[in-house]
């Protein structure tokens, strides 16, 4: 696409989350306008982990963001368990929030560093007035053993006394306190020691098992996202080239930006080295992007048909989706 | 071959409230012309302190002993402004976030071309005939324009390319790279190692790579050191290293890289706990507590750097396959 279209919906399945035709725009001085993201249609199945992946300025945290109405997107439609969010009154919106929680790149400087932790994870039911202090501080030790650190050890210390790591354990217990539904982790590891990303990617795993959790999982790196999702959205300058479950996506690639995302995974053996020559340079500018097929610039299969006519999403193969003129055979 | 660069006995420590912070224990390592060593470890592993302390670039509060031999004349005795007259033209360094390391406020051209002039007493025009080619050799579009930029205009992945252009300006004969991928996604870091390999090969230096992930080193060095606590823990030729691994610490290190093969669903394997307290000297080994294999004789001795022969050297009681 990196185009559009609806292809990869479903709408007979348990779905908690449908965002239509999400655009995303940005003034810019006079007459300048990013397009962050433009036209993007998915769903999420309670349950899921959706990925999202692209490369820096491809619009996934914006996305994510968008759907958080924070700020609420240019146009679209965002529908968290039956409520349409854009539409919805400030009174109303605000008694959404709590299903739907975020979880951030930069651990540390997500947290407040005067707070005590026990603070930082009890300051939602305080804001929603909700528990007396018994209640509150049995909530405090649940999520804390949870996330695997000790009650009694970090309950009184602040945030900058701790590893990134446990950073990123004390914003997911964070993010639990109010039993959320549905939580968007933007890179939530990517920032971390390959050794540290490792525990934070199961614990994820073992938090949305425990607390029956669906997650939208943003990174921009495919391999991270291997073990954890059900289902992966590739992202390319605002749109989506393709939507597929992680093994199909991997085993047959059809897009050919989601090769070259394949391609340039580092892999520890010094047989296989990595392929840089997939694609040259960065990304067009967002306030210019190509006509067509966004990705087209870059493609080494762009085609005259690439520049003149935009691809939509279609199914190559059960589950799979692919928005390309010459998809890979 | 000539050896670029020969470390004895590197030792660097920090005076810290809570006591004396060992970041570097007794390190040697030897790099010969042209040849790339990568050096891998988490965070809070020396890996940084020891190319920084290799380079002289420590704060005041830093202690340093140990010999380096660069070129074949003693460093590590010299004060300070002869060591930073080697800086550009001897070794340079490649830092991990290219917006703090490039001047804000100063364009592009002027950070290029002061090395020129100060350095190799280039005329101005001279040496702004020679920025432009450089910006073509590292791959910028449209060089002469980026000349009059300033850096917060340009991606993560052009101030990179630009740091890269500035390091290898005067030729260094020895090029560090402390993570200079780590902030750039994955198609703009393939691109980067790939200049950076070329780079080089062309400019016949020798190279030290700083990483946390050992996906980077595999395709872009001929040997790696991986450090721990300070320690170097296992020092061997690359493809040795992968065929023949011997550190527990290296294995668990590789085994927790996530990679496209593993299957949906699984559990990554992870090194449980965390590096211990450098401010401490606990006897015996320093992995021993997270140790997957760790037996009485690992908490109560440290083990020395064994030579497993083929350049294979590695600090550990029971290696994996066991001993030579």
């Amino acid at each position: 696409m990196a185009g559009t279209g609806k292809a990869h919906m479903r709408p007979d399945g348990d779905v908690i989350l449908t965002v239509e035709d999400l655009t995303v725009e940005f003034k810019l001085g006079k007459d300048k306008i990013v397009k962050a993201v433009s036209g993007i249609s998915f769903d999420l199945i309670r349950g899921e982990t959706l990925a999202v992946v692209g490369e820096s300025g491809c619009g996934k945290s914006t996305l994510g963001k968008a759907i958080l109405q924070l700020p609420k997107p240019t146009s679209g439609s965002v529908n968290f368990l039956s409520q349409e969010l854009t539409t919805l009154p400030k009174k109303e919106l605000r008694d959404a929030r709590p299903a739907m929680q975020m979880i951030f790149q930069d651990s540390i400087s997500s947290l407040d560093p005067r707070l005590p932790v026990s603070e930082v994870i009890a300051e939602p039911l305080r804001v929603w007035n909700k528990g007396n202090q018994v209640e509150i501080d049995a909530k405090i030790d649940e999520l804390l053993n949870a996330v695997n650190l000790d009650p009694a050890e970090v309950r009184d210390r602040r945030s900058y006394e701790f590893s990134g790591g446990q950073c990123q354990r004390i914003s997911i217990a964070r993010s639990l306190t109010l039993d959320p539904t549905m939580i968007i982790c933007d890179e939530p590891v990517s920032a971390l020691d390959v050794s540290v990303q490792a525990q934070i990617l199961n614990l994820l795993q073992d938090m949305k098992d425990r607390y029956g959790l669906s997650l939208i999982f943003i990174s921009h790196d495919l391999a991270v996202v291997k073990a954890v999702s059900t289902r992966v959205m590739v992202m390319y300058l605002g749109k989506v080239c393709e939507v597929a479950p992680p093994d199909e996506l991997y085993r047959n690639t059809k897009h050919h930006y989601t090769k070259a995302l394949v391609g340039s995974v580092p892999i520890p053996d010094p047989d296989r080295p990595i392929q840089a020559g997939l694609i040259q340079g960065e990304p067009p500018s967002p306030l210019d992007p190509p006509s067509g097929c966004r990705f087209r610039t870059r493609c080494p299969a762009a085609t005259e048909k690439c520049a003149a006519e935009e691809p939509q999403l279609r199914e190559v193969a059960v589950g799979h989706f692919v928005a390309c003129h010459h998809p890979i055979a | 071959m000539s050896t670029v660069i020969k470390v004895e006995g590197l030792s660097v420590s920090f005076a810290t409230p809570r006591g004396e912070l060992k970041a570097v224990r007794d390190v040697s390592i030897e790099l010969q012309e042209g040849e790339s060593l990568g050096v891998v470890g988490e965070s809070g592993s020396g890996k940084t302190v020891l190319s920084r302390s290799i380079m002289g670039l420590l704060p005041s509060t830093a202690t340093r002993t140990g010999k380096i031999t660069f070129q074949g004349e003693v460093i590590s005795e010299l004060p300070k402004d002869k060591v930073r007259d080697l800086w550009g033209t001897g070794m340079a360094m490649v830092f991990q976030d290219p917006m703090t390391a490039l001047n804000p406020v100063r364009r592009i051209g002027d950070q290029l071309t002061e090395s020129l002039t100060v350095r190799l007493g280039m005329s101005k025009k001279d040496a702004k005939v020679r920025a432009i080619e450089l910006l073509e050799r590292v791959r910028i579009p449209d060089p002469k324009s980026m000349m009059r930029k300033f850096p917060y205009q340009l991606s993560g992945g052009m101030r990179q390319r630009i740091m890269i252009a500035i390091a290898v300006s005067c030729k260094p004969e020895m090029l560090f790279a402390d993570e200079p991928t780590t902030a750039l996604d994955v198609t703009v870091q393939a691109q980067v190692l790939e200049l950076i390999s070329e780079l080089r090969k062309e400019f016949n230096m020798a190279m030290i790579l700083v990483t946390h992930d050992l996906g980077v080193v595999a395709g872009h060095t001929d040997k790696i050191a991986v450090m721990y606590a300070g320690d170097v823990v296992e020092y061997a030729p690359t493809r040795e290293l992968f065929s023949n691994m011997k550190m527990p610490y290296t294995e668990a290190l590789l085994k927790s890289i996530p990679r496209l093969e593993t299957p949906t669903g699984t559990r990554l394997p992870v090194i449980e706990g965390r590096l211990p307290d450098p401010t401490k000297n606990e006897p015996g080994c320093p992995f021993a507590n997270r140790c997957a294999y760790v037996t009485d004789k690992c908490r109560a001795e440290k083990p020395p750097l064994t030579d497993g022969g083929n350049g294979h050297f590695y600090r550990c009681w029971f290696p994996i396959g066991g001993a030579k």
